[in-house]
C-alpha cells in the first residue's frame, strides 16, 4: 500500500549517467537505506521518485501512484525532506511549521501528534528565525516540516549530514518511531555506520545499485577472511602489509588496518611477519566485517 | 619530545561570549590531531588563532616555533591550510591550480616547475594537468588540495573538514597520503565533526562549549567512555 | 485559496525582513527622482547665454535685461551674425542663444507680432526645455507688463529652437524615465531574484512537491510585488508633485491602469527569467543586461529615440519601456485620454499577454535538467 516500486530507472545528464537501471522493491512501512558516496545518484533517485525529475527510461511507483502521471497524488502523500537544509531562514521556526502546514491544506495542530516527539524539542525556539538554529535543531525543524501533512512516505536525502553525533543518535531514534506508524522510510546516507540501523539497505555507486540486502546479512556475506591490524607505525605498516603474500586488500580503518586475505591464515603468521620488520605493539584480531568492508569489496 | 604547537590557556572572547575558554594543549611533530567539536564549540576560533588569523584575548600559544600573538605573517609561511569548503579554483586547471599557489608562496618559477612535474607522478594525474578542476572526481580534487597545502613543505597542514561524504576507498586514499605526509614529519591538525573521521587520528581532543572536555588516543577515549565508536563517545560526553 | 493567502504572507515576511531588499523597493524609487529632479532643475541658476541683438532699441535692451535680472540666466556673450551664435554652440560657449530680430521695438509698437528666437543646445533636452519655458515666462511676464502700461495688445511671440535634437521633450521626461525604470527594477528583477532565491536555498524542491499549482506559486511570488510596485508609483507620483512641482494633467486612475499593465509585464519577463536561471546572481546578470540597460538606453529616456541611428530607432520598437513612457508622458504632462494612446496600450497590451503566457508556458512542474 505505502510501498515503493523501481524498475529499471535511469537518467543521464548531458553525458554523465546519473543513475542507471535501478530496481528496488521497497516494502509498506520498511525503513530503508540507500548507501553511497556523494555523486553516487542517491539524490537524483530521489528526486526522480519525488517526482521532480523525469527518468530517460524505467518506471516507478510510490504509494501504488506512478512518478510521472500520477505525480499529483504523490505530491500530497509524500514528505521530503532534500539534502540540503531547505526551509525560510528568514522565517521563525513556527512560521515555516505553519507556512508548509498550510501549503499542504492541513494545521500543525491537526497533525501534532505525529511530530509532537520532534517539535516539542524546538518548541522553545520557535519564535526564532530558522537561519539561527544550530545543524541539529535545523533538522528537526525539516523533519516535522515534511511531517506536518502526515504522509505515506517519507524520503530522506542525507538527512544527517553536517549533523553533529548527538543530534544523530536522536534522528535516528526518531526514524525508528515514525517507522511505527507505518510510514515506509526512504534514507539516504554516506555514513556507513548508519546502515545497520536501517532494516535493509541498497549499496549504491556510480549511479548502479550493487547489493540489496538487510545490513547483518550484507556484513555476514562478506567472502574474506578479515584481520583488525595495528602497530606503532601505521605507514609503515599499510607499506609492509601490502608486500604480505596472502594479502588481498588492506585499508586504513579508523586507528587499526583492515587487512583482507585470499585464504584463510594464522593470526600468529601475520604477527611473525610484522615482527620480522621491526613492527611494535603490534595487535592482529580476527575481526567481522562492517558495511564499509562490503562496500569496499563491490 | 619536539612540541610542533603548543597553546596554553588560550582564549577568545567576543563581547561577553567565551568561544574558546583557556585551552592549553601540545601537538607532537609528525603526529596526527584530531581537533573535535559539534559546531559552534569553539574549533573554528581556535583554529583561527593558531593559524595567525585571530589574535587570542588571553593566553598563549606557539605553532612551528613562532608566537600567534607577535609573529603570525611567519606562522603563515610554515603552516599548510586545506578547508572542505574551498582550496582549488574551480575553474582553473589542475596546472594553473598548482602554478598559482606556488607562487603565493613566492616560490621560483623553477621550483614550481620541478614540484609540478613530481606533484602530478605522486599523485598520478599527469594526464589530467590542462583539465579544468571541476571535471575531476572528488578524491582526486581532495588530494589534489591537500598536496597544495603542503607545497611548500609545511610544518604543520592545518585540515579542516577535510572528507565529507567521499566514497571509502577515496577516503582510504586521502587517509594514506596523510599518514605518508606524517610519516615524512609534517603534523596534521585536523578539524572535523565526524567522529568516523577521528578515529583516523593518533591523538584527538573534543571541544564542548569552548573547553578541552577530553584528549586522548581513539582507544584510550572509547576504553574510558567504554564505548564502542567515537561517535558514541562524543554523545556521551555531550550528555553529560 | 488559504495557501495562496499563506503564500503571499510567507512573501511578505521575506521582503519586511530583509534590509537590502526594503532599501531597493522604496529607498530606491525616492532617491533616484530626488537625483534626477535636482539634476534637471539645479542647472537653471545663472545659466550662460549669448545675445544675437539685431535691433539693439531700448525694448531689446530692456528684455535683455530682465532676462538677466531674473537670475536664471548670465549674460556671457554678444554676438554679431549667425555664424557666431553656430560657433558658439559648437564650442558649447553658451546653453542657450537669445536671436533678437532688427526693429524689434518698432515691429512692437505698430502693433505686429515681434519675434524673439531662442536656441538651445538639444544635446541635453531636459535642461535645454527647461531654459525655454524659463526664458518664455520671463518673456511673457515682459510682454505683460508692457501691455499693462499701455492701451494696444503688443506681442512677442517666442520661436524656440533646439539644436541637435528638433523633437521637443518635456522637462518633466524624467518622471515617467524613472516610474518606468523603477518599475522594472521592482517588478522584473525583484521577481527573477525572489524565485532564484527559492532554488538557490533548495526551497523551490520543497514546493514543487507540495501539492501547490504552479499558478499558486507564481501568483503568490508576484502578488506582493504588484502591491509594491502600485505603492511605489503612487511615491513616485507624490514625490514630483509635492516636491517638483512636475505637473500630472491627466488622470490619475488611468495613470494607475497604465502603470498596472506594465507592472504585469515586467513581472511575467521577471517569472521568464527565473525560469532560465537557478543562481542569484545570473538573475541579477540577466536582468540588468537584458531588461535594465535596454530600459535605460533604448526606451527614449535617457537618449531621444528620433536622434538614434534607424537600426537603434527599429529595436527601440520592441522594448516595452518605449510605449510606456510615452503613454505616460502623454497622460501625465498633457492629459491625453486613453482613445488618443491606444494604439501604445495595445501594443504593451499585447505584449504583457505574450510574455505572460511565455512565462507560465516555460514555468516547469519539475526541476530542470
Amino acid at each position: 500500500m505505502n510501498s515503493i516500486q523501481v524498475n529499471g530507472i535511469s537518467k543521464a545528464y548531458g553525458k554523465v549517467q546519473a543513475v542507471q537501471d535501478i530496481h528496488l522493491d521497497i516494502q509498506s512501512g520498511e525503513l530503508f537505506g540507500l548507501i553511497g558516496p556523494d555523486g553516487a545518484g542517491k539524490t537524483t533517485l530521489f528526486r526522480i521518485l519525488a517526482t521532480l525529475l523525469l527518468a530517460d527510461a524505467g518506471d516507478a511507483t510510490v504509494a501504488g501512484w506512478d512518478v510521472v502521471r500520477d505525480f499529483r497524488q504523490i505530491r500530497r502523500h509524500l514528505g521530503y525532506m532534500p539534502g540540503r537544509f531547505s526551509l525560510y531562514q528568514d522565517l521563525t521556526v513556527e512560521e515555516n511549521l505553519r507556512f508548509f502546514a498550510t501549503i499542504f491544506g492541513t494545521s500543525i495542530e491537526e497533525n501534532y501528534d505525529l511530530i509532537k516527539d520532534i517539535y516539542q524539542q524546538i518548541e522553545p525556539f520557535r519564535k526564532r528565525r530558522a537561519g539561527q538554529l544550530s545543524g541539529g535543531m535545523k533538522q528537526k525543524l525539516a523533519l516535522s516540516c515534511a511531517l506536518i501533512h502526515a504522509p505515506r512516505v517519507l524520503f530522506l536525502d542525507e538527512p544527517t549530514t553536517g549533523v553533529d553525533a548527538v543530534s544523530r543518535q536522536e534522528f535516528w531514534e526518531m526514524l525508528q518511531r515514525l517507522k511505527a506508524k507505518n510510514i515506509t522510510i526512504l534514507v539516504s546516507t554516506p555514513y556507513m555506520d548508519e546502515a545497520q540501523l536501517c532494516d535493509r539497505i541498497g549499496l549504491i555507486r556510480q549511479g548502479r545499485i550493487l547489493s540489496v540486502a538487510p545490513p547483518d546479512e550484507l556484513t555476514a556475506a562478506y567472502p574474506h577472511p578479515l584481520f583488525e591490524v595495528g602497530a606503532q607505525n601505521r605507514y609503515q605498516l599499510l607499506q609492509d602489509l601490502r608486500e604480505y603474500s596472502p594479502t588481498r586488500s588492506v585499508f586504513p580503518f579508523g586507528e587499526f588496518l583492515h587487512l583482507s586475505t585470499r585464504h584463510p591464515v594464522d593470526p600468529m603468521d601475520i604477527r611473525e611477519f610484522l615482527a620480522a620488520r621491526q613492527h611494535r605493539e603490534v595487535v592482529v584480531r580476527p575481526t567481522e566485517a562492517t558495511v564499509e568492508d562490503c562496500f569496499m569489496n563491490l | 619530545m619536539e612540541y610542533v604547537i603548543q597553546a596554553d590557556q588560550l582564549t577568545k572572547k567576543f563581547g561577553s561570549f567565551t568561544a574558546v575558554n583557556a585551552i592549553s594543549f601540545s601537538v607532537k611533530k609528525g603526529e596526527i590531531f584530531g581537533f573535535l567539536g559539534a559546531n559552534g564549540a569553539g574549533k573554528t576560533t581556535a583554529m583561527r588563532m593558531l593559524t595567525g588569523l585571530s589574535q587570542p584575548t588571553a593566553g598563549q600559544a606557539s605553532v612551528a616555533g613562532y608566537d600567534v600573538r607577535t609573529q603570525p605573517e611567519q606562522i603563515k609561511r610554515h603552516i599548510g591550510y586545506m578547508s572542505q569548503k574551498f582550496s582549488l579554483y574551480e575553474d582553473l586547471t589542475v596546472g594553473e591550480n598548482i602554478w598559482f599557489f606556488g607562487n603565493i608562496y613566492g616560490l621560483s618559477r623553477s621550483v614550481i616547475k620541478s614540484k609540478t612535474e613530481q606533484l602530478l607522478q605522486e599523485l598520478q594525474i599527469g594526464s589530467v594537468k590542462k583539465q579544468l578542476v571541476a571535471s575531476l572526481p572528488l578524491g582526486w580534487k581532495q588530494r589534489l588540495a591537500f598536496a597544495l597545502a603542503s607545497f611548500h613543505n609545511p610544518e604543520i597542514v592545518f585540515l579542516d573538514e577535510p572528507t565529507g561524504g567521499v566514497d571509502p576507498i577515496t577516503r582510504r586514499e586521502f587517509w594514506e597520503m596523510i599518514y605518508a605526509a606524517a610519516d615524512r614529519g609534517t603534523t596534521i591538525f585536523v578539524t572535523t565533526h565526524y567522529m568516523d573521521e577521528a578515529e583516523y587520528c593518533d591523538r584527538v581532543s573534543i571541544m564542548v562549549d569552548g573547553n578541552i572536555a577530553a584528549l586522548d588516543t581513539p582507544s584510550g577515549l572509547k576504553d574510558s567512555f567504554e564505548a564502542r565508536s567515537m561517535d558514541e563517545v562524543f554523545v556521551k560526553l555531550a550528555r553529560g | 485559496m488559504k495557501s495562496f493567502f499563506a503564500f503571499v504572507r510567507k512573501e511578505f515576511y521575506h521582503i519586511l525582513r530583509d534590509r537590502r531588499t526594503l532599501l531597493i523597493l522604496f529607498g530606491m524609487p525616492v532617491v533616484q527622482i530626488i537625483l534626477f529632479g535636482y539634476a534637471v532643475t539645479n542647472e537653471f541658476k545663472g545659466a550662460d547665454i549669448g545675445v544675437w541683438d539685431q535691433s539693439k532699441d531700448a525694448l531689446s535692451t530692456e528684455l535683455i535685461t530682465r532676462l538677466e535680472a531674473s537670475g536664471h540666466f548670465s549674460l556671457a556673450y554678444t554676438y554679431q551674425s549667425r555664424d557666431q551664435v553656430e560657433r558658439a554652440f559648437q564650442d558649447a560657449e553658451i546653453k542657450m542663444a537669445v536671436i533678437i530680430p532688427a526693429d524689434f521695438g518698432a515691429t512692437y509698437y505698430s502693433g505686429r507680432t515681434a519675434d524673439i528666437q531662442l536656441i538651445t543646445d538639444g544635446t541635453n533636452p531636459n535642461t535645454a526645455n527647461t531654459l525655454v519655458n524659463y526664458a518664455s515666462a520671463i518673456v511673457q511676464g515682459f510682454q505683460r507688463e508692457q501691455t499693462d502700461n499701455r492701451p494696444l495688445p503688443f506681442q512677442i511671440s517666442v520661436d524656440s529652437r533646439m539644436v541637435y535634437n528638433p523633437e521637443l521633450l518635456s522637462v518633466f521626461m524624467f518622471v515617467p524615465g524613472v516610474m518606468t525604470l523603477i518599475l522594472m527594477l521592482v517588478s522584473a528583477m525583484m521577481t527573477s531574484l525572489t524565485i532564484a532565491r527559492e532554488k538557490e536555498l533548495g526551497t523551490m524542491e520543497l514546493l514543487l512537491v507540495s501539492p501547490l499549482s504552479p499558478m499558486t506559486i507564481i501568483l503568490g511570488k508576484v502578488t506582493p510585488y504588484i502591491l509594491l510596485s502600485l505603492i511605489n508609483t503612487v511615491i513616485i507620483l507624490a514625490v514630483s508633485y509635492f516636491v517638483f512641482k512636475v505637473p500630472i494633467v491627466g488622470s490619475l486612475w488611468l495613470l494607475l491602469g497604465l502603470s498596472l499593465v506594465f507592472i504585469l509585464m515586467a513581472l511575467a519577463l521577471g517569472i521568464l527569467i527565473s525560469t532560465r536561471t537557478t543562481t542569484q546572481q545570473s538573475a541579477m546578470m540577466i536582468s540588468l543586461i537584458m531588461l535594465m540597460m535596454p530600459t535605460m538606453l533604448l526606451s527614449g529616456f535617457i537618449f531621444p529615440i528620433e536622434s538614434m541611428p534607424v537600426i537603434l530607432q527599429y529595436l527601440s520598437n520592441i522594448i516595452p519601456a518605449k510605449y510606456f513612457i510615452i503613454m505616460l508622458k502623454d497622460v501625465m504632462l498633457k492629459g491625453s485620454a486613453l482613445t488618443f494612446i491606444w494604439n501604445e496600450m495595445v501594443v504593451l497590451l499585447g505584449m504583457t499577454v505574450f510574455f505572460l503566457l511565455l512565462s507560465w508556458k516555460n514555468f516547469s512542474i519539475r526541476l530542470g535538467g
